[in-house]
């Protein structure tokens, strides 16, 4: 697909989102028993959907070897554990990352375009994303302008995916709505079709430096719209929701909702992950549990 | 065709149910006549099953026109010496009362009404107790307050009051039926229906530890003849009926010229309608609670789909996809979405429309669940292509099937809707306000949902229009069926 084929659909035509229903919905997902060898499983897969992530201005290179170790073993007392689907680092981190993840098939993930503001011109969003993918980053994680979208310049916030898409060669991209700062649902379910027909691989929730990060209406709409253009053009884009899930249990909830919404195709890494930093451990912990039938304390399970 | 989503998935839910362990049911259930449980003078018994296991639950009394009026002259003595005579306000303390021991023991009537009557184990926890003791309670309120209710005049208490209820909803049709009746100051002499009576009778045994005086309400179980004793009995004063169309017609015939009052809640077959401007994947969402829940035994259910046509394709296709995650099986666990159907007569009453269905030429779609071998099931099935003249769209199936239609205009949508002899509920789907209005107000039907579905509250009037019944229940509305205002 090259730039020139993409078109960018009448925004006022998207369907519209009801709130209360969107809730009721997701109520009924949280409502789903999920017990025994059923959540275990859930559990090693949320595992391996995780982009074990710092961003951090205070991040080393240090910290980051630091967590590829853990991205390739999370938690070696345990048998059986997948390892993380990717890293997700600053730009100037993602060499580091590469070289530390030699021989594994952990991918590198770098956020760019002025994250988390997006606030730059678009030649210095171009520039970020080429540097990232230049240090061998696998995959780009772009916020859009939140600004222009809600201002109604679409085709800007259009043109904008589409060029650093562009930029990012074989590298996937991951599209931030940051949705916290959207407003409504139907901005949401219109910046995702925005995104995808711009060229997303993925759309994420979240730069996870704003309140609310991702919640499950929020990424309930973003995976119906994910399903709407699946329907449409037979191009699978992947979900990831991304700050604010740091509990076993919301994992269970995410894969539930994403079992009923896009079943089998999307239950894996390749079209799902979690945008995580402190998610693991708590899984870890459940299924520590889940095998010893008792809780043990977080120290046992390292921080980084 | 455009691309497909399969739901067949490497992870599923493992079996979750629901404990059975503090539940205690009887081997067998007498009638609670005047405050206690006593054998029925017919000396007959009839067994009560669970439909999705075909197992005995209990024997339960067969009462006969002998009991039917011991019962009515326990209640008429009851009205009589004690509760006519007994203060409103404490009236409304035994009503309380109720409701606060059926909430204590949700848990208990939950599992017991999925047992006895197929429904998940979701829908008796989370809808029909909870809503049975909100009934308790609203009405409990009222109880003091009746010539607020209707300033001016003298409300009074009729007397008797003789109600029979169906199968679908037993405990909560149960609340909605007793809580205005003593509420109002009458007396009770309730019938369940004979395939789900064990919740009653549990509500029996709440009734007699809340303390009420012995008489005021008593519960006869049996089938179609014990209900008619009591209808036919000379010493009711109303008739309150909740059921089918033509049982309903025979009771306003019998009732004819007795004098006594009586309110019906007959059936129904619902439209849906959805314009092209509507919230589409809630209206899906809505569409499916709609005409699933509870199996589809919903009296009020959104049986008929009006779809516009610029969407009809898109939204039958995310239809589709949605009943393909429907979780069909086990009332009593936890993530079951579709439970049994009720009765082997009930599902052969559904089977034999399905076939017409397809015979009438309407494009059947079942999702490809598994259906457990034991029981009585019926998959979630949609008839796309249906029209005006299908009997499929004009009759009552009462059961987990919907028909589609599509319309181009709203004028057409509303001759549709309405071209029907029921008209007890209905729904609009659109994001305009203006739309829903002119909408609503043009629709014949006793209660409409606007962008929701099948949503009850004590607080609101339900009732029909035409074949779907006559009178209110429920509300303020819900008070005057059991009041003379003279």
């Amino acid at each position: 697909m090259t730039t020139s084929e993409l078109i960018l659909p009448a925004m006022a035509s998207v369907t519209r989102v009801d709130t209360v229903g969107v809730e009721e919905r997701v109520g009924r997902f949280q409502t789903r028993s999920i017990k025994r060898d059923s959540k275990v499983t859930a559990l090693k897969l949320a595992l391996s959907m995780i982009d074990l992530t710092t961003l951090e201005g205070r991040d080393t290179d240090g910290k980051v070897r630091q967590l590829c170790y853990k991205a390739r073993h999370l938690h070696d007392a345990l048998p059986d554990i997948p390892h993380v689907a990717a890293i997700c680092v600053y730009p100037t981190l993602v060499g580091v990352a590469r070289r530390a993840l030699e021989g594994s098939r952990i991918n590198v993930a770098s956020v760019a375009t002025a994250f988390p503001s997006g606030q730059s011109s678009k030649k210095v969003k171009i520039d970020d994303t080429r540097f990232a993918v230049s240090e061998g980053a696998d995959e780009v994680d772009m916020v859009i302008s939140r600004g222009a979208f809600l201002e109604g310049e679409y085709a800007a916030v259009f043109d904008e995916i589409a060029e650093v898409k562009g930029a990012c060669g074989e590298a996937r991209l991951k599209v931030i709505l940051e949705t916290g700062e959207l407003g409504t649902l139907d901005n949401v379910r219109r910046a995702s079709v925005l995104a995808m027909h711009a060229g997303a691989d993925f759309i994420k929730t979240s730069t996870g430096k704003v309140e609310p990060a991702a919640t499950m209406p929020v990424s309930f709409v973003m995976l119906q719209a994910i399903r709407d253009y699946f329907y449409a053009t037979g191009r699978m884009v992947g979900m990831k929701p991304a700050g604010g899930i740091a509990r076993a249990k919301q994992s269970w909830h995410y894969l539930v909702m994403l079992r009923e919404t896009l079943g089998q195709a999307w239950m894996t890494s390749d079209w799902f992950r979690f945008g995580a930093s402190r998610l693991a451990n708590d899984i870890l912990m459940q299924i520590a549990k889940e095998r010893d039938g008792v809780y043990q304390s977080i120290d046992y399970f390292s921080m980084d | 065709m455009a691309s497909k989503l399969t739901f067949d998935t490497d992870w599923t839910y493992a079996p979750a149910p629901e404990g059975t362990a503090n539940v205690k049911l009887e081997k067998r259930y007498g009638l609670f006549i005047n405050g206690r449980f006593t054998e029925p003078k017919s000396g007959k018994y009839f067994r009560t099953i669970s439909p999705s296991t075909e197992k005995k639950l209990a024997d339960v009394a067969d009462a006969g026109p002998d009991d039917v009026d011991r019962a009515v002259k326990a209640a008429r003595r009851a009205y009589d010496t004690v509760w006519s005579k007994m203060k409103p306000s404490e009236r409304g303390k035994y009503i309380f009362r109720i409701a606060r021991i059926v909430q204590e023991r949700s848990r208990e009537f939950a599992v017991i009404e999925s047992m006895d009557g197929g429904k998940p184990i979701r829908e008796s926890r989370d809808v029909d107790v909870p809503l049975a003791a909100a009934h308790f309670f609203y009405y409990a309120g009222w109880a003091d307050k009746l010539d607020y209710a209707f300033p001016g005049k003298s409300p009074r208490a009729l007397g008797v009051a003789g109600q029979v209820i169906p199968w679908n909803f037993p405990l909560l049709m149960a609340a909605w039926k007793i809580a205005p009746a003593l509420a109002t100051g009458n007396t009770v002499v309730l019938k369940p229906a004979e395939t789900t009576p064990l919740t009653a009778l549990k509500l029996a045994e709440v009734i007699a530890e809340a303390d009420l005086p012995p008489g005021v309400v008593n519960i006869v179980t049996g089938a179609g003849e014990t209900g008619a004793a009591l209808v036919n009995h000379p010493g009711i004063n109303k008739i309150a009926f909740t059921g089918s169309t033509a049982v309903g017609k025979k009771i306003q015939s019998d009732l004819a010229g007795t004098g006594k009052k009586f309110t019906l809640e007959l059936g129904g077959k619902a439209a849906n309608i959805v314009f092209e401007d509507a919230p589409i994947d809630q209206a899906v969402e809505g569409i499916i609670n709609a005409i699933f829940f509870n199996q589809g035994h919903v009296c009020c259910a959104g049986s008929r789909l009006l779809v516009q046509e610029s969407i009809a394709t898109s939204l039958v296709q995310k239809l589709k996809d949605r009943m393909e995650t429907l979780i069909v099986g086990d009332p009593l666990d936890k993530n079951t979405d579709v439970g049994a159907i009720n009765s082997r007569m009930q599902l052969k009453k559904i089977e034999y429309y399905l076939k017409l269905g397809r015979e009438e030429g309407a494009d059947m779609y079942q999702p490809a669940c598994t259906l457990p071998e034991k029981g009585f099931w019926c998959r979630p099935t949609l008839f796309d292509h249906a029209s005006q003249s299908h009997r499929i769209v004009q009759e009552e199936i009462f059961g987990p099937v919907l028909t589609i239609q599509t319309f181009r205009t709203a004028e057409e949508a509303i001759e549709k809707a309405n071209n029907t002899p029921f008209g007890l509920s209905g729904g609009v789907w659109t994001d305009k306000g203006a739309k829903i209005f002119e909408m609503t107000s043009r629709l014949r039907a006793g209660v409409i949902w606007a962008n929701t579905f099948n949503k009850f509250d004590p607080g609101s009037p339900f009732g029909g229009y035409k074949e779907s019944g006559l009178g209110r229940e429920g509300g303020m509305h819900g008070l005057l069926p059991y009041l003379s205002l003279n």
